[in-house]
């Protein structure tokens, strides 16, 4: 081997004799003591923070901010809600209100907020990996981890994680919330409450056991091929059923329909013009609740009932008629009030309705009578679409989990998610992208598509983002609950009445009811006996800028009386007595103290009116006649805090003295109408004002 | 020989990679058909979003020639900080001359200046600055505020749902846009100014107090909101540092 003798190999050269492999090994063993020295010197965090140092050098306020900086790892460990967060690591000027001038991250201060991070930590509200202390690994998902960084724009979904009751600094999440339970979304999928309830639906989807009574199978089958072409703001959303498919359904919805008893009329009186109607439809302030698109194409008023834009192509005359007599005979806990209208309003407001059609709409749908076969096959479609979900619909049972729980979906691993090509792998694209396009997903899925906005797709996205585990296994005591839903029902002949005029659908009282108009769980503690009688009969405007209005029911007196008493009796606040202040015997000099108090120091006028002649401000209602509607002690205890009466009303707490509130009082119950020494005083008053801006 | 291979091997990766690389850029967008001499803002500039949202309205730039007439299939490219993304980002004009984006703002509250460019037949770039802003979690809660207990009174505007009181007040509110009058107030003056009413800077007292309704942070908030779509826009007085 004459190589091995002129060139020595490598093993030779290395551990040839004990000193050269002593010294090899020694080598090795020191650079591989190196190694973690290394790394922990060349880190990313030290980077960031030596960036940082580098930053503030300079900088006016440089001793400060260095004071306040503490290098090396730093953690915050919140076991009470296992949390470890090293995010204060390279965020390091997160706290400094002085850094506002720096937009460059890691280095920005974070913005105000009501909560503290050593309280909180980071990851509750934005997700990710607390602990981790790699930019990467922190933020984005890796194999190990499964809660990337959450977008900034859905950062309200961790809002709703511990507060169950809505927030005002929330409205993407509230909006959410609120559409998952009036879109419908929750018929299907059960989403749980961490305190034990399923969250409830909200809309009302009409009961199909009589829908022949109401439409012809031409209208259901142009329906279910377009909900949005009959009314673009139909909550139904499209199931983009085939031609037959849709032919058999509405087969089967007609051929399965039971008549109800007096579910069609007709009345005697010749019918109206279009004008009596017009003025009818808005005397009863139909738009308060039903919209109608108008030539614009803009879709104006409530969204409380459905979109009437087309409505004569809908319903049968004889059904309309019996609907507008009493709408409780075909549904009795329909939202939609019993007028009391006579029979020529009847026919008036029906030929009017009638009119609202679209010659061209059923104009492409014929339809041969049905075969079994269609309506056997129809019920199977009804069935595998899971329309019972939402509708009642004789013979079918309530699908139960008819789609995937929603409960945790804030929470799920993405690993068990099928993304789109092209998609990028995070949850809130994955849910969005469902929202948006369901189908797009697989043409055999069954979820119907939706005519959400960008916007109402974010809100709704951020309302599952917060259904996560956190959200359903936080401790009681560190969430904020929600108040329980109300299914308060006034009780007696004067409750059947409330219900038969379906008061809850636009008032709230004790918890239960809409939000359009006032809460009335004090009502008897505010008004007057006989204002709230002569607004009964005939309910006039207090608030001239709102649209939404009370309309007028053609109510008999009994109920009136009926109504009244009830209200007067039993809405009263625990807070103070009604009668506490007697305002009769109020002073002139009171008075007039009150109306320097009202023009000059609090200046009322800007949001109200007291002469109707000078004063011109309409954000919250008239007051020309206040002191013939409400009770001094409402008035006086209003003006102390009118928050604690009403919530959230616009007014503002004006920190008044007891005094000045008093005086106010004087003044404001001294308004009164109609030949009251009152009304002399509002002539009075009229002089003065002028005399007031002369002196500014 | 073996050289001539990898002679040849060289050459044939250099030629792979380079129509790779024209492969791409030639790849965006059809082809300029003609060419402008101006780029002009037809609508969505200064609008309001939240971070990390798209934009309610697309922004629309305008390609004239000399005479001011729009030019069909000129260029138009769209830049953007960090964060910002544009659908789609860059193409040719249609045929009125417009050329239209979706803009999604980054996930950092702020103004975000955004940048259209055509260029003309001798390659000389136009340029057209656009400005949009970012509202983050604390100036979202003050236009909420804004919505609640401000607009009312402060924006002349009226909307079917909410009709302008602005007009039947005898002293005028300032809008939170005039920045030309609030930008010269401080942080201190407007927060007693919404705490206590006009009077408290002797302004009028039609402004009525807020600090015994709103909590301090709401306050903050809506401070925060008045600053961020102030126009012109605001820079805080004070200390201003030297950058080395």
């Amino acid at each position: 081997m004459p190589s091995s003798t002129n060139k020595p190999s490598l093993r030779q050269i290395l551990f040839g004799s004990p000193i050269r492999a002593f010294g090899v090994v020694s080598l090795v063993f020191l650079v591989s003591l190196a190694i973690a020295p290394a790394k922990n010197h060349f880190s990313e965090w030290r980077h960031y923070q030596n960036q940082y140092l580098s930053l503030i050098q300079g900088r006016g306020d440089a001793v400060t901010l260095r004071r306040h900086f503490r290098g090396g790892i730093q953690q915050n460990w919140l076991p009470e809600l296992g949390v470890v967060d090293r995010c204060t690591t390279c965020h390091v000027g997160q706290k400094e209100a002085t850094l506002t001038d720096v937009g460059l991250q890691p280095f920005r201060r974070h913005p105000v907020m009501a909560h503290n991070v050593d309280q909180f930590g980071c990851v509750m509200c934005h997700r990710g990996q607390g602990a981790a202390t790699t930019v990467e690994e922190a933020h984005s998902s890796t194999l190990a981890w499964e809660q990337p960084i959450l977008p900034a724009r859905y950062t309200e979904a961790s809002c709703g994680q511990c507060h169950r009751a809505p927030l005002a600094e929330t409205p993407e999440l509230n909006l959410g919330r609120n559409l998952l339970a009036r879109e419908g979304c929750v018929h299907c999928h059960t989403i749980k409450l961490p305190g034990g309830d399923t969250m409830k639906a909200t809309d009302d989807p009409p009961s199909l056991s009589h829908i022949a009574d109401k439409t012809t199978r031409e209208w259901i089958y142009a329906w279910l091929k377009d909900p949005q072409a009959y009314a673009a703001s139909a909550t139904m959303p499209n199931f983009k059923l085939n031609d037959d498919n849709v032919r058999d359904i509405s087969a089967f919805l007609v051929a399965n329909s039971t008549p109800v008893a007096g579910d069609a009329a007709t009345v005697s009186a010749k019918p109206g013009d279009t004008t009596a109607g017009a003025s009818l439809y808005g005397e009863s302030f139909c738009a308060s609740c039903h919209a109608v698109q108008n030539a614009a194409g803009n879709v104006v008023g409530g969204n409380v009932g459905p979109e009437l834009t087309r409505v004569g192509n809908k319903v049968k005359p004889e059904w309309l008629t019996a609907w507008l007599r009493n709408p409780r005979v075909y549904d009795p806990p329909t939202g939609m009030p019993h007028y009391r209208f006579n029979d020529q309003q009847i026919s008036t407001l029906g030929t009017f309705l009638l009119a609202k059609s679209d010659s061209d709409f059923l104009a492409n749908v014929h339809l041969d009578p049905a075969t079994p076969e269609q309506i056997t096959h129809g019920k199977t479609l009804v069935q595998e679409y899971g329309c019972a979900a939402c509708h009642e619909i004789n013979g079918i049972k309530r699908p139960e989990n008819f789609a995937p729980e929603l409960t945790r979906i804030g929470s799920k691993p993405i690993t068990q998610l099928i993304f789109l090509p092209g998609m990028q792998h995070a949850l809130p694209n994955y849910i969005s992208a469902k929202i948006r396009q369901p189908r797009s997903f697989g043409s055999s899925l069954k979820m119907p598509q939706y005519t959400f906005t960008t916007q109402q797709i974010d809100a709704l996205t951020t309302a599952l983002l917060s259904r996560t585990d956190r959200a359903q296994t936080i401790p009681p005591a560190l969430a904020v609950t929600a108040t329980p839903e109300s299914t308060y029902q006034p009780a007696g002949k004067a409750g059947q009445l409330m219900s038969d005029l379906a008061c809850f659908s636009c008032h709230k009282i004790n918890g239960r009811g809409g939000d359009m108009a006032p809460d009335l769980s004090w009502e008897g503690t505010s008004v007057q006996r006989a204002w709230l009688q002569q607004f009964l009969k005939n309910p006039n405007t207090l608030r001239p800028a709102l649209i939404r209005r009370m309309p007028k029911f053609n109510l008999a007196d009994s109920e009136i009386n009926l109504l009244t008493d009830y209200i007067m009796t039993v809405y009263q606040t625990p807070a103070f007595d009604r009668d506490s202040i007697d305002s009769s015997g109020d002073s002139r000099v009171q008075v007039e103290q009150g109306r320097q108090l009202f023009y000059s120091k609090y200046a009322c006028q800007s949001c109200h009116i007291v002469d109707p002649k000078a004063d011109k401000g309409y954000v919250g209602p008239t007051l020309t006649q206040v002191g013939s509607r409400l009770t001094a002690a409402w008035v006086y205890h209003w003006l102390k805090d009118p928050q604690s009466l009403r919530p959230g009303t616009v007014e503002p707490n004006r920190n008044m003295s007891d005094d000045d509130a008093r005086a106010l009082t004087a003044f404001l119950m001294s308004q009164r109408s109609g030949g009251r020494p009152g009304n002399k005083a509002a002539k009075v008053q009229g002089e003065r004002v002028p005399r007031l801006e002369a002196r500014k | 020989m073996m050289r001539q291979t990898i002679l040849v091997g060289l050459i044939v990766i250099c030629a792979a990679l380079w129509g790779c690389t024209r492969k791409n850029t030639s790849a965006v967008g059809p082809t300029p058909t003609a060419f402008g001499t101006a780029l002009v803002e037809s609508s969505g500039g200064k609008q309001i979003g939240g971070v990390g949202t798209t934009l309610p309205q697309p922004v629309v730039v305008q390609v004239n020639d000399d005479q001011g007439n729009g030019v069909a299939g000129a260029p138009v490219e769209f830049t953007g900080p960090r964060g910002v993304s544009f659908d789609p980002a860059s193409g040719v004009t249609d045929s009125s001359g417009q050329f239209t984006t979706n803009v999604m703002l980054g996930s950092m509250a702020g103004r975000y200046q955004l940048g259209a460019s055509t260029h003309t037949k001798a390659q000389k770039s136009v340029d057209l600055k656009l400005e949009e802003i970012a509202l983050g979690d604390q100036e979202r809660l003050g236009a909420h505020l804004d919505e609640t207990y401000c607009n009312r009174c402060h924006n002349p505007e009226s909307t079917p749902e909410r009709v302008s009181n602005y007009d039947n007040l005898e002293v005028k509110p300032h809008s939170f846009t005039e920045g030309d009058t609030l930008n010269k107030m401080s942080d201190a003056d407007l927060t007693a100014i919404i705490s206590h009413g006009g009077p408290a800077l002797n302004k009028s007292p039609l402004m009525p107090p807020y600090g015994y309704t709103l909590k301090k942070m709401e306050i903050q908030a809506l401070l925060a909101y008045i600053r961020m779509v102030s126009d012109p826009p605001y820079r805080p007085a004070g200390t201003y540092y030297v950058q080395k």
